[in-house]
């Protein structure tokens, strides 16, 4: 720990000595890394971030977020409207081509769809095509798409990870041969795919001019996968590259004082809460008294705790769902604060007065568990930390283990509640509380398609989460980019690095 | 030495075959693997259907022994995260670190033999001292530390070689340095503890005494014998390099079997890890073999006990 700080702080101070590194604009190339490899580049393959950004360049959606205002634009698609509840008619763009030639017409749509909701397939991130009864063509330019249940997210998810493929292409070389060379119909082009190495992207100069997607000014973008954060910091101060994301938050402060650097935070849709299993057999029976899940809420600093160690730009959340999503709202939720001795005074008349013993898990932000073990101790409650790899720690929770467990959830960048929250409280497996009600009010929110019966279901929900105390919501995750101070680059809460509009000063 | 070979050679099987099972066994000890390999947000169905795809629901016994004869057959599997045949990946990955091995040992050998040359030729003295203590730093340094240095100096302040990736020879400069450094003190110890003992023996004293010069007499005619252990010894070393530069490949970016070990362990691939153990364990026992046969064979004692 040590010889990472000073080799840090080192690294920070040796830049006296380095020139300005404005390479990138000479050749009018975006050097970018990240430090996971995906193991397909389609992005039906892969479910790491990187396959996410690498998708959203190379390939199209049908429909298109707009991430700053979120309304819903046309971008294969130009017209959609639902049929029936489950039955979306969507009206398809004209003269869109692939990177190889191939037209894009109902076909590419139909057989890509088909293809990927099947089990078969084995799709890696499945729950983004698993609401997918069938896709069916009513002409060349009309299609259908019919949902396996009523799903109002369907739109969100058509904005998001659905990409169409070609169908000619796709048929012939399957996910494998679209991993060694890909084709997509998207502002950039892959010219070069050194699998585990790098990819390189040209921009593609055919790119359609209806799309909601610009032209990219960008002419190249240089993927590169570099697995240990430091060659990366090293990489930016050397100049080898233009842009880096998920630095840590003590780099991130060093960083900011390097000439040529400049580093930029962004909210992201990651949530951070606790969770409690309240159920009958619980390893921790202090839970089941409501009077305890208060105390832990009020034991625990969550404003300190953002301003010392999380980071600028994450923000308290009072309900379990990030702000942006659909249906999420902390209206009517109960709101704890800060108040270590109210927390002690709660413990002592649900019978607790010297404390209790608890086991903590958690996964990731090792440092913001242990402030919470701080603060829990300050108020008796002796927290024992079990920190493991996801996998293992999920065992523990699906098995009813785990009393109190330190989450974070990304809902794969949708922005629907219908992404976060019953994945905890609908009695899947994660959900170690189990309530009824709540459950019922998810289900009217997941399968209603009235907008406004959704909205209201869900706000019960998420007030009866925190009115019964059930788990503590704590705040979002920032992620701290550095990049090179000549690229204009805005950072959005869904992590995804738009190339196609990023410009040089 | 016929005899001798054969022991040798049934011991080393036995020591592949253990290594084996023990990887395959621990692999599996933290937590549930159709869980990793559904990943984050997957549904209890998802996980049912990866247990029964890739027969993880089978007892571990009759698991190990499949894996164990389609090896013998050439056959690792299919790797669980990349999709593609196990050995085909792993071939693809070795070049980088082979090269980096052998880079690591040329330079190992490059700095080692000087200095223990000079450390036998003036025992004792500051030289010695001081090659002895160059030495040392290079064994008690971690080696992502030296490498971070290495980065800072002739990378970020003077911008003398690229900081990550394998495509050039310029790639593998800083690499080759942090691996090699690491190793080079064994080596250098024990060219200098041969060299005292042969620059002592009788024939060198008569070598002097015919009038000699002193370089020919240390390079012509003691290192030749003083080498003897330090070739069994690199066959030693690098196995050791193959399998331990998982650190320096994660550094600088190298895309080889070390990184490769790493990601399949991070994303539980366990065909991949358990290949990559076996071969890099086959390979480590084919080269201590070779050592101590090149040992024996060079000197008779060795053999019989």
């Amino acid at each position: 720990m040590v010889a990472r700080h000073t080799c840090a702080f080192a690294l920070t101070t040796a830049l006296a000595l380095a020139g300005s590194a404005f390479a990138g604009e000479r050749d009018n190339t975006v050097r970018f890394a990240y430090d996971q490899v995906p193991e397909n580049v389609d992005p039906y393959m892969n479910n790491v971030r990187v396959g996410v950004i690498i998708g959203q360049q190379v390939w199209d959606t049908l429909i298109y977020r707009d991430p700053k205002t979120n309304d819903y634009k046309g971008q294969l698609a130009t017209a959609w409207k639902w049929v029936d509840d489950t039955t979306l008619e969507l009206e398809l763009r004209k003269g869109v081509k692939f990177h190889n030639g191939e037209e894009f017409d109902a076909d590419d749509v139909v057989h890509t769809l088909n293809f990927v909701s099947k089990p078969e397939s084995k799709v890696v991130s499945s729950q983004n095509v698993s609401w997918i009864a069938r896709a069916e063509k009513l002409d060349k330019y009309k299609v259908r798409i019919i949902t396996r249940s009523p799903f109002p997210a369907a739109i969100e998810y058509l904005a998001g990870p659905v990409v169409i493929h070609p169908n000619e292409y796709y048929e012939k070389v399957g996910p494998k041969g679209m991993n060694e060379k890909p084709v997509g119909s998207g502002p950039y082009r892959v010219a070069e795919h050194a699998v585990g190495k790098f990819i390189r992207l040209e921009r593609n100069g055919d790119y359609f001019k209806d799309s909601p997607k610009p032209m990219p000014k960008i002419e190249k973008i240089e993927i590169r996968f570099i697995p240990d954060r430091q060659t990366q910091v090293a990489e930016m101060l050397s100049g080898g590259l233009d842009l880096i994301m998920h630095v840590a938050l003590d780099q991130a402060n060093q960083l900011k004082n390097v000439p040529h650097l400049k580093v930029v935070s962004g909210e992201t849709m990651r949530i951070v809460f606790l969770n409690y299993n309240t159920t009958e057999n619980t390893p921790a029976s202090p839970l089941k008294d409501i009077r305890v899940r208060q105390a832990i809420a009020h034991a625990i600093d969550r404003e300190s705790m953002i301003k010392q160690i999380v980071g600028e730009g994450a923000r308290v959340l009072h309900t379990q769902c990030f702000p942006s999503q659909f249906g999420c709202t902390d209206e009517g939720a109960t709101r704890f604060n800060y108040d270590p001795a109210k927390a002690k005074q709660l413990l002592k008349e649900a019978g607790y007065p010297d404390g209790f013993d608890i086991d903590f898990y958690a996964y990731r932000e090792r440092n913001q568990t242990e402030a919470m073990i701080g603060y829990l101790r300050a108020v008796g409650i002796r927290a024992n930390l079990r920190f493991m790899q996801y996998a293992a720690m999920r065992d523990q929770v699906r098995a009813g283990k785990a009393p109190l467990i330190h989450q974070t959830w990304g809902s794969f960048s949708v922005n629907d509640v219908s992404a976060s929250i019953p994945v905890y409280f609908k009695f899947l497996p994660d959900d170690i509380t189990r309530d009824a009600e709540v459950r019922d009010l998810l289900e009217r929110g997941d399968s209603s398609v009235d907008p406004n019966v959704r909205k209201e279901a869900y706000k019960k929900a998420l007030a009866l989460i925190t009115e019964r105390a059930y788990g503590l919501s704590l705040y979002s995750l920032p992620v701290f980019y550095v990049a090179a101070k000549n690229l204009n680059f805005v950072a959005y809460p869904d992590e995804m690095p738009r190339f196609w509009e990023m410009t040089w000063k | 030495m016929i005899a001798f070979t054969v022991k040798r050679l049934g011991l080393a099987v036995l020591v592949a075959v253990a290594v084996s099972a023990l990887a395959f066994l621990l692999l599996r000890a933290s937590g549930d693997v159709a869980i990793a390999l559904a990943g984050e947000g997957a549904r209890a169905e998802d996980i049912e259907n990866i247990r029964r795809i890739y027969g993880l629901d089978r007892p571990l016994l009759v698991q190990y022994l499949e894996w164990l004869l389609k090896m013998l057959q050439g056959d690792f599997g299919q790797s669980l995260y990349f999709k593609t045949d196990v050995l085909d990946l792993v071939l693809a990955k070795l070049p980088t670190t082979a090269l980096l091995a052998v880079f690591a040992l040329m330079f190992a050998l490059a700095i080692s033999l000087p200095l223990g040359i000079l450390a036998a030729v003036y025992p004792n003295s500051w030289i010695d001292r001081l090659c002895l203590s160059l030495a040392v730093v290079g064994q008690a340094m971690p080696n992502f530390f030296f490498a971070l240095i290495l980065i800072m100096v002739l990378s970020i302040s003077f911008r003398v070689l690229p900081v990550s990736g394998s495509e050039s020879w310029s790639h593998f400069v800083m690499p080759t340095v942090a691996l090699g450094y690491y190793v080079a003190p064994a080596f250098m110890r024990l060219v200098r503890a041969g060299m005292i003992e042969v620059l002592a023996s009788d024939y060198v004293r008569t070598a002097r005494a015919k009038g000699l010069s002193g370089a020919s007499i240390i390079l012509k005619h003691a290192l030749r014998n003083a080498l003897v252990p330090v070739v069994a010894l690199a066959a030693v070393q690098l196995g050791f390099l193959l399998g331990g530069s998982v650190v320096i490949e994660t550094i600088f970016a190298l895309d080889g079997v070390g990184f490769l070990a790493y990601q399949s362990i991070t994303h539980k691939d366990l065909p991949v890890t358990q290949a990559i153990v076996a071969l890099l364990s086959f390979i480590y026992v084919g080269l201590t073999l070779a050592a101590d046969l090149t040992n024996a064979w060079l000197d008779p004692r060795i053999r019989i006990g």
